[in-house]
């Protein structure tokens, strides 16, 4: 059984149709990229698959449990993190809470309890906070862990964007555009760096992503999106040299 | 001296009823960046629920309390989900509007069963102490002590617990913390029980302290609470806290030392100014507004 199954998913915005019978079949430890121009419909298919937006039509199912209809917070119980684009972290809380928030559907005390100060409360949130800590100090994060999120630099925020997404404790991990606004050299350790988490964390993971350099680098399959229907799928060189690829990126009379 | 400590003793009975509500504003404000104009209402209900349940059950005072604390934060909770949620993706003024006729509506369903003003039963001995001149009366202890417990417990919840994380971070970026596996629709019941639950505990002392109810009481008081919490920059809670003694103290002093009818009109003046120079309130911050 795959991981995640996308069945002619179709996504409409009023009357714009945003994606059209999207289809994927994902098996567990696969790393794949969706690319596109812009307003291809990338951030929307992550969108549906978070539980954001309601499909129109079509199917996608999580080891065999429907996501349609599910609401997010029980779709990121069911083990799919994603990050953001623009990075969307809890600026006002300290690095720590912004992980620690991240273990709520994981903890396990009353109301009561946590007023008080008693019993279980006491064990979980010293279980939370040092789970945390120990996932910050793997991505070298826990110098900061007390510090307001918004004061970190720009790439350790992103960083942070990731620790949290996998203090979830997911499978399936969606990346909308990690390597925005990186400069080559920083482009090459994130290549890196995606393939130590897969690893590490035994995940699987789709990419969104407008770098080439990026997406031929590391992703094992491409799915090429445009106007919300997929034009191309395959392999990277595939991909480089597909002409319907092209054109989309290139315009008519592109590259050849 | 004497007596400006009597005033000030005074004070801080009103103030922390003020602060208590303000912090119902404060915190559904936080989380759903909507007024809850319903709040005054819900405060009256609070006391009404306490006359009914001294009067008609016979309870005492920490029963009586209790239940009218968790009336309300029930009638808070069904308000939010019948009134308030479908309009979650509106334009703020559209709830905002809903709110108040929400408010007008708990009014004259008041009024419907008592069309005359109410008298609340004495639950607590009264009795006074002298220290200094200045005489203190039980009354007033369990008033400012109750509410600053609240206010302490509040405040752990909020920034110790999960929850109160859960709602920190909601204020900050609704949309993603679903993401998170939160559920979101649970943080809005819990704070809106928790905040109408404060309001309720301040009807109740309200009515003990001013033992005459009537079905309009929440519309002033409901109103200075909300200027106490804009006072203390809307949205945060430690600065309601903070405007609640404010209000309170401001209107308490200007009544001691100058002719009482100049009350309202130089407290609000007052609060008038001091948003002059601090338009996002005392320990509010200016914060972009997200789309």
């Amino acid at each position: 059984m795959p991981l995640l199954q996308a069945k002619q998913v179709t996504h409409y915005f009023g009357g714009l149709c945003a994606v059209s019978d999207f289809n994927l079949d994902l098996a567990a430890g696969e790393l794949i990229g969706i690319i596109g121009p812009n307003g291809a419909g990338k951030t929307t298919i992550f969108n549906l698959i978070t539980g954001v937006y309601r499909a129109t039509r079509g199917s996608i199912s999580m080891n065999g449990v429907e996501l349609v209809g599910k609401t997010p917070n029980q779709i990121t119980q069911l083990g799919i993190a994603r990050t953001f684009q623009n990075i969307r972290l809890f600026k006002e809380l300290s690095v720590l809470d912004n992980v620690r928030i991240a273990n709520y559907s994981r903890l396990n005390y009353t109301p009561l309890e946590a007023m008080l100060h008693v019993g279980r409360y006491r064990s979980e949130e010293k279980r939370v906070a040092e789970k945390a800590l120990d996932l910050l100090s793997v991505f070298r994060l826990d110098g900061w862990a007390e510090e307001r999120a918004a004061n970190l630099p720009y790439g350790s925020q992103r960083r942070l964007e990731i620790v949290r997404a996998l203090a979830t404790g997911p499978q399936l991990l969606l990346l909308d555009e990690p390597a925005a606004g990186m400069n080559p050299n920083e482009i090459m350790q994130l290549m890196d760096f995606i393939h130590w988490i897969r690893d590490q964390f035994k995940l699987t993971i789709i990419l969104i992503e407008h770098q080439m350099r990026l997406v031929m680098g590391i992703c094992e399959r491409i799915k090429v999106l445009d106007f919300g229907a997929t034009i191309a799928e395959g392999l990277p060189e595939e991909i480089r040299n597909n002409p319907k690829v092209l054109e989309a990126y290139l315009g008519e009379g592109g590259e050849e | 001296m004497t007596y400006f400590l009597q005033q000030l003793l005074n004070a801080m009975q009103l103030g922390s009823i003020y602060a208590l509500i303000a912090l119902g504003y404060t915190m559904v404000y936080g989380i759903l960046t909507m007024i809850n104009f319903a709040h005054g209402d819900l405060f009256m209900v609070g006391a009404f629920l306490c006359f009914i349940a001294a009067t008609f059950l016979k309870l005492p005072f920490v029963p009586t309390l209790l239940l009218s604390m968790a009336g309300v934060a029930l009638l808070g909770v069904a308000i939010e989900r019948v009134a308030y949620k479908p309009l979650r993706q509106a334009p703020r003024v559209s709830a905002v509007i809903t709110a108040l006729g929400v408010g007008l509506f708990l009014e004259n369903f008041t009024l419907v069963f008592s069309p005359y003003p109410q008298h609340v039963p004495a639950l607590i001995a009264n009795r006074t102490w002298t220290i200094g001149g200045v005489s203190i009366s039980s009354l007033q202890i369990i008033i400012i002590l109750l509410s600053i417990a609240l206010m302490i417990i509040l405040d752990l919840v909020v920034r110790r617990t999960m929850v109160g994380m859960a709602m920190r971070a909601i204020s900050w970026d609704k949309s993603i913390v679903p993401l998170m596996g939160v559920p979101l629709d649970l943080i809005i019941s819990i704070t809106f029980a928790i905040g109408t639950s404060l309001g309720a505990a301040a009807g109740t002392m309200y009515s003990l302290a001013f033992p005459v109810i009537d079905p309009y009481m929440g519309i002033l008081v409901g109103w200075k609470a909300f200027i106490s919490a804009v006072v203390g920059g809307i949205g945060n809670i430690r600065g309601a806290m903070i405007g609640g003694f404010i209000l309170g103290g401001v209107e308490i002093m200007v009544a001691a030392f100058m002719p009482s009818t100049y009350r309202d009109f130089v407290a609000f003046g007052l609060l008038l100014i001091l948003l002059i120079f601090r338009p996002y309130g005392i320990l509010g911050k200016p914060r972009p507004q997200k789309v």
